[in-house]
């Protein structure tokens, strides 16, 4: 008998904190789906670090050094390191690693969700696994302009991590040009992120060079589409 | 809720009320250091129309105009559409560091901008504005373009005259630098569908090597384009 009631108790309970999620969810939430489409010729990209998040994280300094996260997903296309050092940041609301990387020509997508609203800015970060470390991305782009189902197209160039010599060996690029070590703790580079100068390749003259003419590239290097959803 | 979802249906597509006719002045500059523009098509269309776009295959009318500089595939494409084309009005090659000015009055719906021009010499190379929308505000607009690969064949740098889709080689060099002989850069194109440009090799053998390009002349850095645009 007291189960019954408790039972029956329980289901207008129920009903309602579903009505309460589905108003809350209508009127209190933004999620949005970030697009980035490889347009290089032969650099596949890493699996996207996505980031969510208000004024008070940058997720790179041009003429800084790299944090241990961008490193390790410069030089070796993990985006873990990353997105954890980010968690940690209270300027930021929500993280997402692709659990794919982008072959040159395709496109991949993650989707973020927040019930904060106002003030809302993403970045991105993705390696060139053909470089030594080599990357792309977005760094704060704000998001408050855009309106639902409304998208934004942003094309974007390549930096340098700076965390590793630019010698495009067989040992040191991750990538299937090569199949080289990834991540390493040395930084052997001038050790701050700057505009990626472009490879080389053995087919320009580099002795040692993995890389062949098809490994070149110039910028934009992706396409980021951002698109928000509610 | 409902409501407000059809409501905002129907903002949409009063936003997407074809703007008033326009009365546009253009000019374009070639920025490269050696590279030709063939003859260039500015095209006005109604938005959701493409001549090209990046991440996706090329058609054989873009093929057409990579390949060989041939843009009545484009035109033919565009007309349909209704759309008012600026076809070629540099009366033939922009060469690196010219201008062409030119005035494009442009229907109401018309209210997109797509350009093209083959990047000569290239093998599919060309410099490609996609689906811009046209500035409804008088003022003058200054954006740059940036250098595109069809896709559509592989970059090899052997300058023999094919620039008809499918053969292989780069049709030509107007500006006379390139040389003979090379042994091609690459047999193959890894990224089928439309993308940024990698840029030329070259060399500096004017009788061999891998290329007859010369990586002198021939190199350049994006953006290859200047565009201007005065809203009257």
């Amino acid at each position: 008998m007291k189960r019954n009631h408790f039972y029956l108790a329980t289901v207008p309970l129920l009903a309602m904190t579903l009505l309460a999620g589905c108003y809350h969810r209508d009127d209190d939430r933004v999620s949005y789906e970030v697009r980035v489409t490889n347009l290089t010729e032969a650099q596949p990209l890493s699996p996207l670090a996505v980031i969510l998040h208000r004024d008070g994280y940058a997720i790179w300094q041009v003429g800084s050094a790299a944090s241990d996260g961008l490193e390790r997903l410069a030089e070796g296309g993990n985006p873990d390191a990353l997105l954890l050092e980010a968690s940690a940041n209270p300027a930021v609301i929500t993280t997402v690693a692709d659990s794919t990387a982008i072959l040159p020509g395709t496109s991949s997508s993650v989707t973020l969700m927040s019930h904060a609203k106002g003030n809302l800015a993403l970045s991105l970060a993705t390696m060139l696994v053909n470089t030594n470390d080599g990357f792309t991305g977005i760094k704060a782009e704000i998001l408050d302009g855009l309106a639902r189902q409304q998208s934004r197209s942003i094309t974007v160039r390549a930096y340098d991590a700076g965390t590793e010599a630019n010698s495009e060996s067989v040992a040191t690029v991750p990538g299937p040009a090569a199949g080289g070590e990834g991540y390493n703790t040395v930084r052997d580079d001038r050790d701050s992120v700057g505009g990626h100068p472009g490879v080389i390749s053995s087919d320009d003259g580099l002795s040692g060079s993995a890389l062949n003419a098809s490994h070149r590239f110039d910028s934009p290097v992706a396409l980021v589409t951002i698109t928000r959803l509610e | 809720m409902q409501r407000i979802i059809y409501s905002l249906i129907a903002a949409g597509s009063l936003a997407a009320m074809p703007v008033m006719a326009q009365d546009l002045d253009i000019t374009i500059t070639n920025l490269t250091h050696g590279t030709y523009f063939t003859p260039l098509l500015i095209s006005a269309h109604p938005g959701g129309n493409h001549l090209f776009q990046p991440g996706v295959a090329a058609t054989t009318s873009l093929q057409a105009m990579a390949e060989g500089g041939d843009i009545s595939g484009l035109v033919a494409d565009t007309t349909v559409l209704g759309a008012d084309n600026a076809e070629n009005p540099a009366t033939g090659l922009l060469a690196p560091g010219a201008s062409t000015s030119f005035t494009m009055m442009t229907s109401s719906g018309n209210d997109h901008l797509s350009i093209t021009a083959m990047l000569l010499p290239t093998n599919d190379g060309f410099v490609g504005l996609d689906e811009m929308k046209i500035p409804v505000v008088a003022g003058t607009y200054r954006y740059t373009l940036n250098g595109y690969d069809a896709g559509t064949e592989a970059n090899n740098e052997i300058v023999n005259g094919g620039g008809t889709p499918g053969v292989a080689g780069v049709p030509g060099d107007p500006g006379g630098a390139a040389g003979t002989g090379g042994t091609s850069v690459t047999t193959t194109e890894a990224n089928t569908v439309v993308h940024i440009h990698r840029g030329v090799l070259g060399d500096t053998d004017p009788t061999g090597g891998a290329s007859d390009l010369d990586s002198r002349v021939h190199r350049w850095l994006n953006p290859v384009a200047e565009l201007v645009i005065t809203v009257n």
